[in-house]
């Protein structure tokens, strides 16, 4: 194939982990057939790249990109928008960029905590001068600014259009390399798709169920000595599977760990957290002697457990401010 | 300044506290004019996201009326209703949400009088929290 007809791919990062960025380079010997068709024009995290180079492109220049990462900065927006116009098609890629993932918890507090929290309260850090980072600083050589961080984390399609989604903290190396066979052949699906399976994680777990689905206490996976064959909710063990869209081949589940819910709702559930309350409320049943809030006390930290990866995404998106 | 009117979405489930809000119209019995009425079949058909969602598009309180435990038309449907309750219950309180702001009631078709009280009681118990104020977009 000629050069000139080569597809351009970018990949970037914005409040993410780097995992998304590692698991592109696990597809193996597919990233040889990509690198024969596309060449890959901006990925500031495995080459030197600078958004100058984003900023000459011509608009929708890069063919695909690949977006990883939250929204929660200012520069993040910026990029995101930046690389809207500069790509065909944007993929939000892993969790963060979906639904949030793990930095969008941080919507249960503000920008000023988190700041606080980070710099001054941490255990593990040493700053005996208090120093904070500042928007502005005048320095010799000129003046430095650094982005300004938000209290809500937004989900990239809450900033700009999206084409498709490829969920997982981080997504498997096979979506990811169907999403690029995708790319590669030009035969992708239907925009605005979700590259995963479309039903429940349970469909795809093989745990059985073997009391009917019922729940009479919580437990940590730890606290127990897990049946390997039993459904883990029926073991008081609570599971995201009910509320969490298929597609990972329920890897965690596989190993006796719970889903904690990584790929996001599946189709047809708009707020993750809620369908998982109503998945649990039905199942619980509490023994002899027992009331439901009884039982409910056993639950630690139901937000976090509920919204593990798509609190950002939800219908309350975060925890009230007051103001 | 007016008085702070609030917006309450009650979900009323048809076979009692829909028949009871009935009977409280049919006799003539006033009730305030915040209430949203939104007919169920079952208290049980109200899943969480519709409470999450009342709240998100500008409630601000929200009650499920169903039949007294024992009495649901579908048998069990308002035993899920309570477990659900008391979990979101919960999951409010983290959110930042009053838990007040969110009330379960059982009323019987005949307790119309019953359902003007609790209405009332709602109304008076939201005004005295004030306005919900979600800042859903915050920004900076
Ligand atoms: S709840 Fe979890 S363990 Fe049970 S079937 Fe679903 S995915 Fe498997
Ligand atoms: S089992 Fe759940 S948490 Fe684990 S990878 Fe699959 S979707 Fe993610
Ligand atoms: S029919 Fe009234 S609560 Fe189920």
């Amino acid at each position: 194939m000629s050069d000139k007809a080569k597809m351009k791919i970018g990949i970037y990062w914005a409040a993410s982990c780097g995992g998304c960025d590692v698991v592109t380079t696990h597809i193996n010997e597919k990233i040889l057939d990509l690198i024969e068709v596309a060449d890959i024009v901006f990925w500031p995290c495995a080459m030197d790249f600078k958004y100058d180079d984003l900023r000459q492109m011509a608009d929708g220049e890069m063919d695909v990109c690949l977006f990883n990462g939250a929204i929660r900065n200012s520069d993040h927006e910026e990029l995101a928008e930046l690389i809207r116009k500069k790509s065909k098609v944007l993929i939000a890629f892993g969790s963060c960029a979906c639904f949030g993932g793990i930095p969008g918890l941080s919507n249960v507090t503000t920008a000023e905590e988190s700041i606080r929290r980070a710099y001054l309260e941490e255990p593990t850090t040493l700053n005996p001068e208090k120093v904070l980072p500042r928007l502005e600083v005048r320095a010799p050589e000129g003046d430095l600014t650094l982005p300004r961080i938000w209290d809500t984390v937004h989900t990239l399609k809450q900033v700009v259009d999206v084409d498709y989604f490829v969920p997982g903290c981080p997504p498997t190396a096979e979506l990811t390399g169907s999403a690029v066979d995708a790319i590669i052949s030009g035969k992708l699906p239907p925009a605005g798709s979700v590259i995963a399976g479309n039903k429940a994680l349970c469909d795809e777990c093989d745990k059985v169920k073997k009391n009917e689905m019922r729940m009479i206490e919580f437990k940590a996976p730890w606290e127990t000595e897990i049946d390997p064959e039993q459904c883990l909710m029926e073991q008081g063990i609570v599971c995201s599977g009910p509320a969490t869209r298929s597609g990972c081949g329920a890897q965690c589940t596989k190993v006796n760990m719970p889903c904690r819910g990584c790929f996001g709702p599946p189709d047809g559930v708009e707020d993750q957290g809620a369908a998982l309350l109503g998945a649990i409320a039905s199942v619980v049943s509490p023994p002899a002697g027992k009331s439901i809030d009884d039982v409910f006390s056993g639950l630690r930290d139901p937000l976090g457990l509920f919204y593990r990866f798509s609190l950002a995404d939800s219908m309350l998106r975060r925890t009230k401010i007051s103001k | 300044m007016s008085e702070f009117e609030p917006k309450i979405v009650a979900f009323l489930c048809n076979w009692c506290s829909y028949a009871a809000a009935d009977s409280a119209g049919t006799s003539r019995k006033a009730y305030p004019a915040n209430i949203r009425v939104i007919r169920v079949m079952c208290s049980g058909r109200v899943e969480p996201d519709f409470i999450l969602k009342a709240f998100k598009e500008g409630a601000d309180g929200v009650l499920i009326c169903g039949c007294h435990p024992g009495d649901c038309h579908y048998l069990e449907g308002n035993y899920k209703t309570e477990r659900r309750a008391a979990l979101l219950h919960t999951l409010l309180d983290q959110f930042g949400i009053e838990p007040e702001r969110f009330r379960l009631e059982w009323i019987s078709a005949s307790e119309g009088e019953r359902f003007v009280t609790v209405m009332a009681e709602m109304v008076e118990k939201i005004k005295s929290i004030g306005p919900m104020r979600l800042e859903l977009k915050a920004v900076n």
